[in-house]
């Protein structure tokens, strides 16, 4: 089923939860609302799920306006960050819930019920622990038996908040590609909540970037990866180098030095932010090149497959904080050692006007 | 209070605490607090009741029955019994009403219906048995209209009800706030998503979630509302085979000086409240038994 939001606005007494957004949810996508804590993304899953209501705007289920529709009506299954299975109940009850609690006449028999729920308990993996207490699972298996309980009212959607917030990071990981699979399997139009992007770049075929109750951007992985259309994107996703400095030119100048860039749009003289991905990074060890900005490396971690360095900006950068990714074959070959002085050219440079309300957004690691 | 589960963790606690050098006192300190406590307790708590036990028994079995199947105890072990069957119930369901707004919901002057709630614990018993007279008697704000009517408030059965459901209002909502609170709304928003209407919620969901809380509450406001002596005592009227509680018919027989007989009708509350304490250490060992998670006992690490 597909979902539709218009123009959603929400706040709570003075803050701007959500600021008119409207977003298409097409049916049988998995979608992921990703963004930093506050921003809207858990209110707008709420919303969508009847849970909390919005202010302004209109949620549409299948062509149909939602928005004064109850809970219950609206036939959404939702998965809680805290996993909310009822504590007194066994797995089964846990699962079974839903269907018992129909009114009579849609009621399934008990067998038809025992008969759903041990093929839900199939699907998630768990059917051997039917007999157990939520209290006596893990965190990995709680999560996964609250979604076979959202699973067994056979809902038109699937909302997932954070559904693996609470979770250590292996198991994480685990879930992450068991709920992929699941959603091949199923084809349930999904969207879910969280707050890491490599959960979202990862399991999701839409992400839909969230910032300030705004959507920053809503693209497939990897077009929102690759090309960020806004500061705060190319920050919020992955590892970045940021440059503050002045358009001049056909360049970008950052205290002393120059960086080429190849946008045309570029007014001279604007106050600009350019980002470059630690790949898109070439260090050259020629210390007469006058080519890209002066650093020092500080820092050579290679433990993987390749190697991160860290420098300090030297020259008009100083105070600023660099990473660069590459080989370690490549490492070797250019002979680099820690205190030396280099300069870092970019392969590929995108170039922001400088945003005035909010502050600048800070890289991220 | 959310006493039911918190007393009993006690014991744990108390054991790590003894065993680590850093927090382990000095043999005599450990003896003289016992020994304090327990002097205290024997002179003034148990003293006491054995006390009530040994006079009311004092002229032999034959009396003490016949004390307690006079008429007039008679009737009044059966109003102490009709008051709490009345407002213990009552409060049961003011009380989760209470909790439940409280807990679950947000508006405007919580906080004051918070405090509200501990007015009855607040103030002397009295005050609140006057407040009756005040608003129900026959010089009161209603008084004219009451006695047009022929509804009698003061001096009779329903003020004695009103009196008591008063001083044990908060017993009940007391109990379940805290509870209410530290569980949140997950479980309910669950249920709801999951096509649970209202009722269904409340039924399999919250209920469950509070049961413990609300009989360890429902026992203790009975406890009282039997117990109730100063705030009955003001709009009795103090009619003897009528308007008279126990409580209230242990001070009678007390003041004509029928010791014997005022205390076999004492060992029967006495008997009351031992009988609660029983209850409510039963209710504390189920509860803490319901909250232990087996974790320990079912390791299971698998989790794909």
């Amino acid at each position: 089923m597909s979902i539709r939001v218009d123009n959603i606005r929400k706040q709570f007494g003075s803050f701007v939860a959500l600021d008119n957004v409207s977003l298409d949810f097409p049916t049988g996508e998995l979608t992921a609302l990703l963004g930093p804590s506050g921003c809207g993304k858990t209110t707008l899953l709420r919303i969508i799920a009847g849970l909390e209501t919005a202010d302004s705007g209109r949620v549409v289920l299948e062509g149909e306006d939602a928005s004064s529709a109850s809970v219950r009506e609206r036939q959404v299954g939702f998965v809680f960050q805290h996993y909310a299975l009822f504590k007194h109940m066994t797995v089964f009850d846990n699962v079974a819930f839903g269907l018992r609690m129909k009114p009579r006449a849609e009621r399934p028999s008990e067998q038809q019920i025992a008969e759903k729920v041990h093929r839900l308990l199939d699907l998630v993996q768990l059917d051997w622990l039917a007999d157990r207490f939520p209290s006596q699972l893990s965190g990995g298996q709680r999560q996964r038996i609250a979604l076979a309980r959202a699973l067994a009212v056979e809902p038109r959607v699937l909302l997932l908040d954070e559904p693996f917030g609470a979770l250590d990071a292996k198991v994480r990981k685990e879930l992450r590609r068991w709920l992929r699979r699941l959603h091949d399997e199923l084809h349930v139009t999904s969207i879910f909540v969280t707050h890491d992007q490599e959960e979202a770049l990862e399991v999701a075929d839409r992400v839909v970037l969230m910032n300030h109750g705004h959507v920053e951007q809503a693209g497939a992985p990897e077009e929102v990866y690759r090309h960020p259309s806004t500061p705060f994107g190319y920050s919020f996703l992955g590892a970045v180098n940021l440059f503050h400095g002045r358009v001049e030119g056909g360049a970008v100048r950052v205290g002393e030095d120059a960086l080429p860039h190849d946008h045309s749009d570029l007014e001279h003289g604007a106050e600009v932010l350019a980002f470059a991905r630690p790949h898109e990074l070439d260090i050259i060890t020629d210390t007469g090149s006058t080519e890209g900005v002066a650093a020092r490396v500080s820092r050579i971690l290679s433990f993987g497959v390749t190697a991160r360095v860290e420098l300090d900006g030297a020259n008009g950068a100083t105070g600023r904080h660099f990473e660069v990714e590459l080989t370690r074959a490549e490492v070797t070959r250019i002979g680099l050692q820690e205190g030396q002085s280099v300069r870092l050219v970019p392969s590929r440079l995108k170039v922001f006007p400088k945003p005035e309300e909010r502050p600048a957004a800070e890289p991220r690691r | 209070m959310a006493g039911a589960t918190t007393l009993h963790a006690g014991t744990d606690r108390a054991a790590r605490f003894e065993s680590r050098a850093a927090t382990r006192e000095p043999g005599w300190v450990k003896w003289a607090l016992i020994g304090v406590s327990l002097s205290f307790f024997a002179l003034f708590l148990l003293l006491p009741l054995v006390a009530v036990f040994h006079e009311a028994l004092k002229k032999g079995w034959d009396a003490y029955l016949a004390a307690l199947t006079n008429p007039d105890a008679l009737s009044a072990i059966k109003l102490t019994l009709t008051a709490a069957a009345i407002a213990v119930p009552l409060n049961l369901v003011f009380g989760v009403a209470a909790a439940w707004a409280i807990a679950k919901f947000d508006f405007r002057g919580k906080h004051l219906l918070i405090t509200l709630i501990d007015l009855p614990f607040s103030v002397s018993p009295v005050v609140a048995g006057l407040i009756y007279v005040l608003v129900f008697g026959a010089h009161g704000w209603f008084g004219e209209w009451l006695i047009d009517n022929d509804i009698k408030v003061i001096f009779a059965v329903p003020g004695i009800v009103l009196a008591t459901l008063f001083v044990t209002f908060p017993f009940v909502a007391r109990e379940l706030i805290p509870l209410m609170q530290a569980q949140g709304r997950d479980e309910e928003e669950a249920a709801i998503v999951l096509g649970a209407n209202g009722w269904q919620t409340f039924w399999h969901v919250t209920l469950p979630n509070i049961k413990w809380g609300l009989l360890y509450g429902v026992v203790l406001c009975n406890a009282r509302a039997m117990g109730e002596f100063g705030a009955v005592s003001v709009v009795s009227g103090h009619i003897r085979g009528e308007t008279n509680t126990m409580p209230l018919h242990v001070e009678i027989l007390y003041n004509e000086y029928q010791f014997a007989a005022a205390f076999a009708v004492a060992s029967l509350l006495a008997l009351l409240a031992l009988v609660t304490l029983v209850i409510k250490t039963w209710i504390e060992h189920r509860a803490a038994a319901d909250d232990v998670p087996p974790q320990e006992s079912a390791p299971l690490a698998s989790t794909t």
